[in-house]
C-alpha cells in the first residue's frame, strides 16, 4: 500500500490518520516469518491470536458493554466442536464431512445463536452476577460435553480435525497458519474499533455508563446489550475454529474452568480499556506458560512449580497496574510528558 | 532503559539454553503431567525415567543424554502443545510420554506430523493409540488398558467361582478400555454381567448407584480409581454393604491402599489385575524395587514403584537399547533409530516384552489380590501371571474387530458367552 506512487489527494483520510505505531506494528507482523522459526510462527504467536481474539470478544463485552461474560470461552468452543461434528475427523461415528464452506459459516452461526442466548439470560442481571451467570453457564457447558456421547463424544471429544486443504495450501504448516491467524486477528481488531465508533458502540458505551439516562432517550438497552452478545460471538467463534484447527482436537478439557478463568486473566493484565490489549495480554500469557518451566529449571528449582511462576506475573502486573499492561503504558506516558521542562514546556512527547 | 535491559537479559535467559546445543548430545523430551490429578504418578514416573537413565550413566557411546521435561495437566489439548515445544523449540532427538489415555491418542496425531522424530509411549493406556489408524514412528513397551485387564476374568470365575457381577466403572476412555479385558475375558468364561454403571469422574456422590445394585450378584467389578474409590469404598461400607468386589487396575493402586479410613477394610482379599505385582518373586523384579527404594529418599516416593514409575522406566530402556544399538547416531529421518525399536525384546521388571506390528507391546499382566500385612498395611500379593498378552487378547484380528472398540455398550457381554 505504502509504495504506490499516488497523489496525496487520493489517500483516504483514514489511511493517512493512521497512527504511526500502527505502521511500525503492522510490518513487523507481516515480516515476521523472516524473523522468527516456526515454532514462535504457530504456537506463539499463532496461539497469542487466537487467545487474543476470545479476549477481545470479552474486552468489547467488558469494555464497552460492561458486562463480564465467562462464557466466551465455551462460545469458542461451541464453534470449534462444530467444525468437528459437521466437518471432518477422527471419529468416522459422528462427523458428518460438510465441505468447509458450509460448516464454517454454520459454526459461527450455531455459536452466534447460543451466544444470544446466554446474553438474553445474562442481560437480566448486573455486575457480579452477570459474572456468576455466565460461570454457571461455561461449567454447564463443560460437563454437558464431558458426558454427553452422542454429539459431542463425552470425555475423548474429536481428534484429527485439520483445516481444509484450500488453493492447494496446507493451512496448518507454521507459516499459512501464522497469516490465517494475524489476517482474523487484525479483521477482529479493526472491526471492534470501527463497531466502538459506530453510533451502536456508543450507544452501548452510554448504556454501560447510564442505562436509565439511555432508556429515556429512547434507546433500548436490553436490545442493545443482547446484540453486543451476539456481535462478539462472532470473534469468539472465529478465534474457536482457528483454534481446533490449530491443535488438530478439541476435547471438554478445551473449554474446562481453567481455559475460562485464563481468558478473564488474560483480558484483565492486557486491559480492558481499549482493544489492543487483549493480544498484549494473550502475548504475556502464552510466553509465560511456554517458558516458565525452562526458567524454573534453569534457576536449578523444580520445574512443577511453573504455574506459581505464572502466578506471581499475573499478581505483579495487577498490583502495580489495576488496569492491566495497558494502564502501565498510559502512566508511563504521562510521566514522560510530565517530565518536560516546567519553563518552557518542551522536551516531553508532545 | 533499564527496565529494558532487564527485560533483554531475561529473553536471552529464556532462549539461551536451546541455541546451545552440542552435536554430541542426545537430548530427550519427557512429557509428565504436573498439575492436576496425575501429578503424583507423573513424578512417579519421573522417577522411573532417572533410575533407567542412571543404568546407562546418562551416557551412550560417549555421547551425554540430556533431556528437557515438558509438564503437562494430562489433557491433549495441553499434551500436543507440549510435544510441539519440545521437538520445534527445545530441539529433542525423541519424546518419552505421555502419560494419561487421551493425551497418547493426541501425541499418535501429532506424531504423524513429524515422520523424522520420535515419540516412545510411557504409560498411557488407551487402546486406540496403537490399534487405530497407528503412527509409524509412535511405540508403545507397555501393554494397553485393556491388556492390563485381561486374566482376570477368566481368574474369577475359574477360582472365586464368582458367575454373576454387576459393574461400575469410571465414564471415560481408559475406564472403557480397561473394562473391555476384564469383561471379554469373563464373558468367556461363562460369566454374567447383571447391570452396568458408569461413573462420570470427580462425582462425589454415589448414594444412587449404591441403592441401585442388584442384591443377587456373586461379586461388583469396580473400575474407578483415587478419590473416586475411596468415596464410593467409604459409602458402600456405611450402606451396609458386603459383596466381594473385583478391582480394575487403577482400583487397587498404592493411592487407594494407602490412604486412611476403613475403605480398605473392604478391599482385602480383592483380586485385581494389571502390569505388576508388588511382591513377585522374580529376581529382576526384586532388584529393580531394590534400586528404587535406595535411589530416591523415603519421603520422596513409594513405599515400592508404582505402575506409572515401571512403564517409564520401561520405555526409558527401551530407548536405551535401541539408541546404544545403533550407537547414539541417528542416521536420516531417524530410519535405523525406529527399526532398532521396532526389533527390540527384552526383559523390563515386569515381565518379557515385544512388540507387534503396530509398535505396540506383547507383554505379561498379573493378577494380584489385596493382602494386610502384619502391621496394618496393604499391598498386592501375586497370585498368577499370563505371558504374551496381545492387544487382541488372544483372538484373531477379525473376531476382537467384530467386538468392537470399548465404549459403554461394547463389548456386549452375551454374545461372548459361550454356547
Amino acid at each position: 500500500m505504502a509504495g504506490k506512487a499516488r497523489p496525496a489527494s487520493d489517500v483516504p483520510a483514514w489511511l493517512v490518520g493512521m497512527p504511526l505505531s500502527y505502521w511500525v506494528v503492522g510490518i513487523v507482523l507481516l515480516f515476521m516469518p523472516v524473523l522468527a522459526n516456526d515454532f514462535v510462527l504457530f504456537q506463539i504467536l499463532g496461539w497469542s491470536f487466537i487467545l487474543g481474539m476470545i479476549a477481545l470478544s470479552l474486552m468489547f463485552l467488558g469494555g464497552y458493554g460492561g458486562m463480564v461474560s465467562l462464557a466466551q470461552m465455551s462460545i469458542a468452543a461451541l464453534a470449534g466442536y462444530m467444525v468437528a461434528i459437521l466437518g471432518t475427523s477422527g471419529v468416522q461415528a459422528i462427523s458428518l464431512h460438510w465441505p468447509w464452506w458450509l460448516y464454517v459459516p454454520v459454526a459461527i452461526i450455531v455459536a452466534a445463536i447460543f451466544a444470544t442466548m446466554i446474553g438474553a439470560l445474562a442481560v437480566r442481571t448486573e455486575g457480579i452476577y452477570t459474572i456468576m451467570i455466565t460461570l454457571a453457564i461455561a461449567a454447564a457447558f463443560f460437563y454437558f460435553t464431558r458426558q454427553n456421547y452422542t454429539i459431542f463424544n463425552g470425555y475423548s471429544g474429536f481428534a484429527n480435525v485439520v483445516p481444509p486443504e484450500l488453493f492447494g495450501i496446507n493451512w496448518r504448516r507454521p507459516i499459512p497458519f501464522y497469516y490465517l491467524a494475524l489476517f482474523c486477528a487484525a479483521i477482529s481488531y479493526l472491526v471492534v474499533v470501527y463497531v466502538s465508533r459506530s453510533p451502536f458502540g456508543l450507544a452501548l458505551q452510554g448504556v454501560r455508563d447510564n442505562p436509565r439516562r439511555m432508556a429515556a432517550l429512547g434507546f433500548n438497552v436490553v436490545m442493545h446489550r443482547v446484540v453486543a452478545y451476539t456481535f462478539a460471538s462472532v470473534i469468539a467463534a472465529v478465534a474457536g475454529i482457528l483454534l481446533v484447527w490449530q491443535n488438530a482436537q478439541i476435547s471438554p478439557g478445551t473449554a474446562g474452568l481453567p481455559a475460562v478463568i485464563d481468558i478473564l486473566v488474560i483480558a484483565i493484565v492486557g486491559g480492558l480499556a481499549r482493544p489492543i490489549g487483549p493480544f498484549i495480554g494473550a502475548l504475556i500469557y502464552v510466553l509465560l506458560r511456554t517458558f516458565s518451566p525452562d526458567v524454573l529449571l534453569t534457576l536449578g528449582l523444580p520445574g512443577d512449580r511453573f504455574k506459581l511462576m505464572i502466578g506471581l506475573g499475573f499478581l505483579a502486573v495487577v498490583y502495580w497496574s489495576p488496569d492491566g499492561v495497558l494502564g502501565l503504558w498510559d502512566r508511563w506516558r504521562t510521566h514522560r510528558r510530565k517530565a518536560a521542562d516546567p519553563l518552557t514546556g518542551q522536551g516531553g512527547a508532545p | 532503559m533499564k527496565l529494558k535491559l532487564i527485560c533483554t537479559v531475561a529473553a536471552l535467559a529464556i532462549l539461551a539454553p536451546a541455541a546451545a546445543m552440542a552435536a554430541d548430545t542426545i537430548k530427550i523430551g519427557l512429557m509428565a503431567p504436573q498439575e492436576g490429578v496425575f501429578t503424583e504418578p507423573g513424578n512417579d514416573g519421573i522417577r522411573g525415567f532417572k533410575l533407567a537413565l542412571n543404568k546407562y550413566n546418562g551416557e551412550i557411546n560417549g555421547k551425554k543424554i540430556e533431556w528437557v521435561l515438558g509438564p503437562t495437566d494430562a489433557t491433549p489439548d495441553t499434551a500436543s502443545r507440549i510435544a510441539r515445544k519440545l521437538i520445534e523449540q527445545d530441539k529433542v532427538d525423541f519424546i518419552i510420554g505421555p502419560l494419561s489415555g487421551s493425551e497418547g491418542i493426541a501425541l499418535r496425531d501429532y506424531a504423524k506430523t513429524i515422520p523424522e522424530k520420535t515419540i516412545i509411549n510411557s504409560a498411557s493406556g488407551a487402546l486406540e493409540t496403537t490399534y487405530v489408524d497407528p503412527a509409524p514412528n509412535f511405540f508403545r513397551f507397555h501393554p494397553d488398558g485393556a491388556q492390563w485387564g485381561y486374566g482376570l476374568g477368566s481368574y474369577v470365575v475359574n477360582e472365586k467361582g464368582w458367575k454373576r457381577v454387576a459393574t461400575i466403572a469410571a465414564d471415560y476412555s481408559f475406564g472403557y478400555t480397561n473394562f473391555m479385558g476384564f469383561a471379554v475375558d469373563f464373558c468367556k468364561a461363562g460369566g454374567e454381567i447383571v447391570e452396568k454403571f458408569w461413573l462420570p469422574l470427580g462425582s462425589g456422590d454415589f448414594a444412587s448407584i449404591i441403592a441401585a445394585l442388584p442384591d443377587d450378584v456373586d461379586a461388583i467389578y469396580l473400575g474407578v480409581g483415587g478419590t473416586d474409590a475411596i468415596n464410593f469404598l467409604n459409602q458402600y461400607e456405611q450402606a451396609g454393604g458386603d459383596t466381594n468386589i473385583i478391582g480394575g487396575t487403577i482400583m487397587v493402586d498404592q493411592t487407594v491402599l494407602t490412604a486412611r479410613g476403613r475403605a480398605k477394610e473392604m478391599l482385602v482379599g480383592t483380586p485385581s489385575s494389571g502390569p505388576q505385582a508388588d511382591d513377585w518373586e522374580d529376581a529382576g523384579w526384586q532388584a529393580y524395587v531394590k534400586d528404587y527404594q535406595e535411589t530416591f529418599p523415603e519421603n520422596e516416593r513409594f513405599p515400592s514403584p508404582s505402575l506409572f514409575a515401571t512403564n517409564y522406566y520401561g520405555a526409558t530402556l527401551a530407548a536405551m537399547m535401541a539408541l546404544d544399538k545403533i550407537g547414539g547416531e541417528f542416521d536420516e529421518g531417524q530410519k535405523n533409530f525406529h527399526a532398532a525399536l521396532a526389533g527390540l525384546e527384552f526383559d523390563t521388571p515386569n515381565g518379557h516384552i515385544k512388540l507387534d506390528d503396530n509398535r505396540q507391546a506383547i507383554g505379561s499382566i498379573f493378577i494380584t489380590e489385596v493382602v494386610e500385612e502384619a502391621d496394618g498395611g496393604l499391598h498386592n500379593t501375586f497370585k498368577a501371571k499370563v505371558d504374551d498378552v496381545n492387544q487382541t487378547l488372544g483372538m484373531s484380528k477379525e473376531e476382537f474387530d467384530k467386538i468392537g472398540l470399548p465404549s459403554r455398550d461394547t463389548p456386549d457381554c452375551a454374545a461372548l458367552q459361550p454356547g
